[in-house]
Formats: C-alpha cells, sequence, structure tokens
C-alpha cells in the first residue's frame, strides 16, 4: 500500500492522511480548474477557436460588468437551492441525480397555483407558489425515495429516469393544455400575473431566491452539524450498518431525506419561473440539476461551500452563454465541469499522501 | 398497411433499436462482473456516437467508424479505470463525471454536424434459407453485420465467463478479489481490462446509434439508453444471454412507440408515448430488484468497492 523507498540511512515513504485541509483542498480546487482550462484549450484549438481569446472573452462576460456579476449572481440561485439538496442527499449515501427533474416538477406545481389562482393577492400567492414547488419537486424525489426505502431499488436510475419523464410531462402542458393561446403556438404559457413575481433588488434581475439559498444554506449548515437528525444523516452516511446498531431508523431518514432533497430543488424551480422567467415554458434549465451534483460534489457536500462552488459555476454557465454568441459550442461549460471534477478528484488522492524520511535507527 | 406488414416491420425496428442498448449492457456488465461499477455508459456512447460518425463522414469508411468509436469509449472508460482502480475514488462519483464530460466532449465536437447524414453505412446480410422464414425471417435474419455480431459478443462472453477458466477468475475478481489475489490472480490487470472493454462496446453502441440506427447526429442522442442498459445489468442478473432478451424487450417498446407516433391512430400525445422507455426501465427495476432479493442472486459482492492490497 506504501510506496517504499530504501536509501542509505532511511526509508523514504509516502504517508496517507485520511482527509486534507480545506486550505489544500481550495489549492486542489485552483490547481484543477486550471488544468481543466488547458484541456479544454486543447478541444477549442482543434474546433479552430483561439483558446486564451475564448477564455478571456468568457472571464469579461461574467465578471467584467455589474450585468456579468448580476447575471452571475441569477444563475447562481438554482444552482445553489438544487446543489444543496444534492449535498443533503449524498451525504446519506442516497445518489439522487434526479435534480433535473425535480427543477420541472416544482416548477409546474408553482405554475399550476399562478394560473389556476390568478387573483390572489401577492401576500398569499407567493408562500402558495413556495409551498407547491416544494411540494412538487418532494413528491418527485420520494418516489425513487420510497422505492429506495422499501425495496432497496437503485435510486440512481430511478431518479435519473424521473428526469426524463418531468422533462416530457412539462413539455405536455406547455404545447398542450397550458399553452398560451396569444403565443402562436409557441411552446410557453401565458404570462403570469405581477402578484405571482418574486420582488427583484432595483435594477437588476437578482430576486428574492438568493436570499432563499442562502438561508438554507445555513439552515442546512445548523441542521447537519447541531441536531440528532444531521447527527443521523452523517452516520448513516459513514456507515450503515454502525447507523443501524445505533437504532437509528434508516428507512425513515431515507424517505425524509429525499423528499427534503427533491423539495429544495423543487424551489429552484419554482424559483425560476416566479423569478426569472415570468411563465413556464419548454425548457426552463439548461442542466441546472446535473451541474448541481458538481457543485455539492465539490463543495464537499457542505451547504456553505455549496454557496459559494454555485457562484463559481454560474460564474462559468454565464461565460459559456457568451462563448455561443461568438460562434464556440455551449458545450464547452460542460466539457469543462467534467474535466474540473476528474482533476479535483485525482488531485484530492494525490493531496492527501505527503513525502516524510525517516532515519534509520529510530 | 396491413397488419402483417406492421408486425414484421416492428418486429424489425425491434432488433435494430435494441441492439445499441445490448452493445452498451453487456460492455457494463462484464465491468461490473469485474467489481467496478461505470456510471459513466451513457458518456461513452454519446462519445462514441460522435466519434463514429466523425470519422466516418470524414473517411467514408463504417469500420473506420466504428473503430474510432471504440477506441473513445475505451479511452474515456480508462479515465474511470485509473480513478476507481488506482486512486479507489468513489466509483458513482468518477462515473457520473465520465457521463458530464462525455456529454460535453460529444456536444462540443459534434456541433459542426448536427442534422447531417451519414454518408455510408452498413448493408444488410441475409442469412440463406433463415430469412427466407415467413414473419421472423426477414427480421433476424436480414440485418447489418454488426448486429450478428452482438449476439455473437453475448454468447462468447457468456461461454467466457461461465465455462472457462478465465470466467471463473472474472468472477473471483468481482466476488472475493482479496481470495482471487491470493491465489495468484492480477485483480488490477482484470479489472482494468474489463473496465476497458466495457467502455470499447458502449462506444459501439454509439456509433451503431449514429451510424445505423438513425444514421445522424443530434445533441445529447442517446437520449438515457446508457442509464437504461445500466437498469438492464441488474435485470439481466448479470448474466448476459438475460441482457439480450432485456435489450430487445426495450428495442421493442421504442420500435411501437415510434410506429403508433407514425401510425397516429391512438390519440394519446406523442409526449407520453415518449415516456413509456422510461416509465418501463422504472417498472422493470422495480421487479428485478425485488426478484433477485427472493432468489438471492444479488450483484458481485465487491461491485464498487476499490481493492487495496494488504501489506504482507
Amino acid at each position: 500500500m506504501l510506496s517504499v523507498f530504501e536509501k542509505k540511512n532511511g526509508i523514504l515513504r509516502f504517508e496517507k492522511k485520511l482527509s486534507i485541509s480545506p486550505l489544500s483542498y481550495l489549492i486542489v480546487l485552483i490547481i484543477s480548474i486550471i488544468l481543466a482550462l488547458a484541456v479544454g484549450a486543447i478541444f477549442i484549438r482543434i474546433n479552430s477557436f483561439d483558446p486564451l481569446e475564448v477564455y478571456q472573452f468568457m472571464f469579461e462576460s461574467s465578471f467584467g460588468s455589474a450585468y456579468g456579476i448580476s447575471e452571475t449572481i441569477v444563475k447562481s440561485i438554482p444552482l445553489m437551492l438544487s446543489g444543496l439538496g444534492v449535498a443533503l442527499a449524498f451525504r446519506m449515501l442516497l445518489w439522487n441525480i434526479g435534480a433535473e427533474g425535480q427543477i420541472y416538477m416544482g416548477a409546474c406545481a408553482a405554475t399550476a397555483i399562478a394560473l389556476y389562482f390568478p387573483r390572489l393577492p401577492s401576500g398569499i400567492m407567493i408562500p402558495a407558489m413556495l409551498l407547491a414547488g416544494f411540494v412538487g419537486g418532494a413528491i418527485w424525489s420520494l418516489i425513487p425515495g420510497i422505492m429506495r426505502a422499501r425495496a432497496g431499488v437503485n435510486e440512481i436510475i430511478t431518479t435519473l429516469m424521473l428526469n426524463y419523464i418531468a422533462i416530457l410531462w412539462v413539455n405536455y402542458l406547455v404545447f398542450g393544455p397550458w399553452s398560451d393561446p396569444a403565443s402562436f403556438n409557441q411552446p410557453i404559457t401565458p404570462k403570469f400575473p405581477v402578484s405571482a413575481m418574486l420582488p427583484t433588488l432595483p435594477g437588476s434581475r437578482i430576486h428574492m431566491g438568493i436570499f432563499l439559498g442562502l438561508v438554507f444554506a445555513i439552515v442546512l449548515y445548523l441542521v447537519l452539524t447541531r441536531t440528532r437528525w444531521g447527527y443521523e444523516i452523517r452516520v448513516t452516511g459513514e456507515s450503515e450498518s454502525a447507523a443501524k446498531y445505533a437504532g437509528i431508523n434508516i428507512v425513515r431518514n431515507i424517505m425524509l431525506v429525499m423528499l427534503v432533497s427533491g423539495g429544495l430543488a423543487g424551489l429552484a424551480g419554482m424559483a425560476e419561473v416566479a423569478g426569472v422567467l415570468g411563465r413556464l415554458q419548454q425548457s426552463i434549465s439548461p442542466g441546472y440539476g446535473y451541474t448541481a451534483i458538481l457543485v455539492a460534489i465539490l463543495g464537499k457536500l457542505n451547504p456553505l461551500a455549496v454557496v459559494i462552488v454555485s457562484f463559481l459555476f454560474s460564474s462559468l454557465l454565464v461565460g459559456g452563454y457568451a462563448a455561443q454568441t461568438i460562434g464556440v459550442p455551449a458545450a464547452i461549460v460542460s466539457m469543462l465541469q467534467g474535466a474540473i471534477l476528474f482533476f479535483v478528484l485525482a488531485g484530492e488522492f494525490i493531496a492527501r499522501f505527503r513525502l516524510r524520511y525517516e532515519r534509520r535507527g529510530n | 398497411m396491413d397488419l402483417y406488414s406492421i408486425l414484421t416491420a416492428v418486429l424489425s425496428a425491434t432488433i435494430i433499436a435494441g441492439t445499441p442498448i445490448l452493445y452498451a449492457s453487456l460492455g457494463e456488465l462484464l465491468t461490473e462482473k469485474a467489481g467496478v461499477l461505470n456510471l459513466g455508459v451513457e458518456g461513452m456512447m454519446m462519445i462514441g456516437a460522435v466519434a463514429g460518425f466523425l470519422v466516418s463522414f470524414k473517411t467514408h469508411d463504417p469500420w473506420l467508424g466504428i473503430i474510432a468509436a471504440m477506441l473513445a469509449g475505451g479511452c474515456l472508460s480508462l479515465v474511470h479505470a485509473l480513478m476507481s482502480i488506482s486512486l479507489r475514488v468513489n466509483q458513482v462519483v468518477s462515473g457520473l463525471a465520465l457521463t458530464i464530460l462525455g456529454t460535453g466532449l460529444s456536444a462540443f465536437m459534434g456541433k459542426p454536424m448536427i442534422g447531417m447524414q451519414a454518408p455510408v453505412t452498413f448493408n444488410k446480410i441475409s442469412i440463406p434459407v433463415l430469412s427466407k422464414i415467413p414473419f421472423i425471417g426477414s427480421a433476424l435474419f436480414q440485418n447489418d453485420i454488426l448486429v450478428y455480431l452482438s449476439i455473437i459478443l453475448v454468447l462468447t462472453f457468456w461461454f467466457l465467463i461461465y465455462k472457462t477458466k478465465h470466467g471463473l477468475r472474472l468472477r473471483a475478481v468481482g466476488e472475493n478479489p482479496a481470495a482471487a489475489d491470493a491465489v495468484g490472480v492480477n485483480v488490477f490487470a482484470f479489472r482494468y481490462l474489463y473496465v476497458v472493454i466495457g467502455g470499447m462496446l458502449a462506444g459501439l453502441g454509439g456509433a451503431y446509434l449514429s451510424l445505423v440506427y438513425t444514421s445522424t447526429w443530434l445533441e445529447n442522442m442517446t437520449a438515457g439508453r446508457g442509464w437504461i442498459a445500466v437498469a438492464l445489468v441488474i435485470f439481466a442478473t448479470w448474466n448476459p444471454l438475460r441482457a439480450l432478451l432485456g435489450a430487445y424487450i426495450f428495442g421493442g417498446v421504442e420500435a411501437s412507440v415510434f410506429r403508433l407516433q407514425a401510425l397516429n391512430i391512438v390519440r394519446i400525445p406523442s409526449f407520453f408515448l415518449k415516456m413509456l422507455p422510461y416509465i418501463l426501465t422504472v417498472i422493470v427495476l422495480y421487479w428485478a430488484t425485488r426478484e433477485t432479493v427472493r432468489k438471492r442472486i444479488g450483484a458481485p459482492s465487491a461491485l464498487g468497492l476499490p481493492y487495496e492490497r494488504e501489506e504482507r
């Protein structure tokens, strides 16, 4: 297991640490991003673009102007909310990779409130839509949750399959029964009444969802570190047999964690339709739910770190949109995301080793 | 069109639609037999689809396309092998990363070719006598060479796994790597080999999709087939012959959905028809999981667990 090099007066050996400090993780993350950009550059070159020019343009688009920064914040909201949900589930080794579908179902449920009860005053409308969004997402994650808890059905596959079903369901609604008669068969619903829109910061598109994300991050952090339930989740994630031995109700916790996890993604969907789009439409997410998986993993499943990483990945998304305008495929974003993750995974492994020199005779 | 010709057309389409899933499923099955879980099948199929299309588009040689697709899938799986076998990274995380990377990379590289037609394809080969059997003859015995190859591979790997010494070792590596190691089996070599074979087969499945099935390249064209392939491995209880059955069941559903949409006889919105394969996957998975629990046939015991040699 340990690589050992015999020397004249001692032994040079690799020591493996169990975990790495937050500082060395940060260094790993930064190096990984640089390496991923370098690998991305090769493929950008193959597609006959100038990598430096593309990267510079992407960076300027997301950080170079007040508008860019506000767009980065706007796009971090769904990443943050669904990323928190994913992080919670992953903590218990529940691989909920269905955040994308849960976003769609949350958006769909919130839209139903706005469309069927358009006359509700804002003070009732917004809480009702928030609740509906949460419930919509929660139902969508509870189905695989129950199947996993009761019958041991692999939640990775079921949550992912439900993504496709949710997207097709929303498509059916916006092409069919919910389609706006005034839109000439465009796949969009009528515009929401003003009372159904989340308030925005004056002069920007940043909406109330950001506070929702920040508050939930803090709450989740406290729940995980300070409460009995959080303790149960962490123990179950580290060792299911230990959790059983300690008398933790795993079946109930699986369903509960899945419910909250999907609910948070549902809130992300609600925030998108009520905060940004003002209606339900065919594609409400450019894969936020998949990016949320990366956000959760790179945030080391720590709610507070998830907030920071969601800003980082949102800037990448904004940059990717901008890159499209100069002809670079937007897929550059998911390509870079995947590469960053691999480098971090490898980097963490390497960072855990330390070279130590031991003198003979000790 | 009369019912008879509709049914023969659906049967024939079933085989074509089932073949990409069959290749991917067989690949994942072999990887899992060696004790490694690779959830990057979707990404590897996607990268195979784009590499196969790109190369045969440039060279006008479908075989070069197939080789490129297998190499591309193999390379991607090698990353997973390195991560999960040598660096002992969580296999779920590494597999998800692979799918994200493969999806992005394929969309990025394939952008200029969206909507183009594959210039060349594989000819159908009729098997004498058998292809003349009424009803099933043309569907089963008048296919392209890759369909026959997939069936040959299934039989070959079935034989390899259950009837040879090599297969016994492979199963040991997946069930009890420490014991396999103790009797001199090179666990790491076996795992690397079968992860890469799995990646190559997923790449081949992807190429079949872009070169033969649809003859075109579209972003995200695998549409979850990689994940369905992973589910089928559970349905198949890690037996290649049952993977064959499962792949054709899904092929059948896909072919029927396509026909129903085209015929427009049932008044179900096409969105609901398109949901069927995904709903079916959930149901099949539920049923298969219950069966495996009931009959006590499960996944290879060491599936998903990295192997670490004890210090001696």
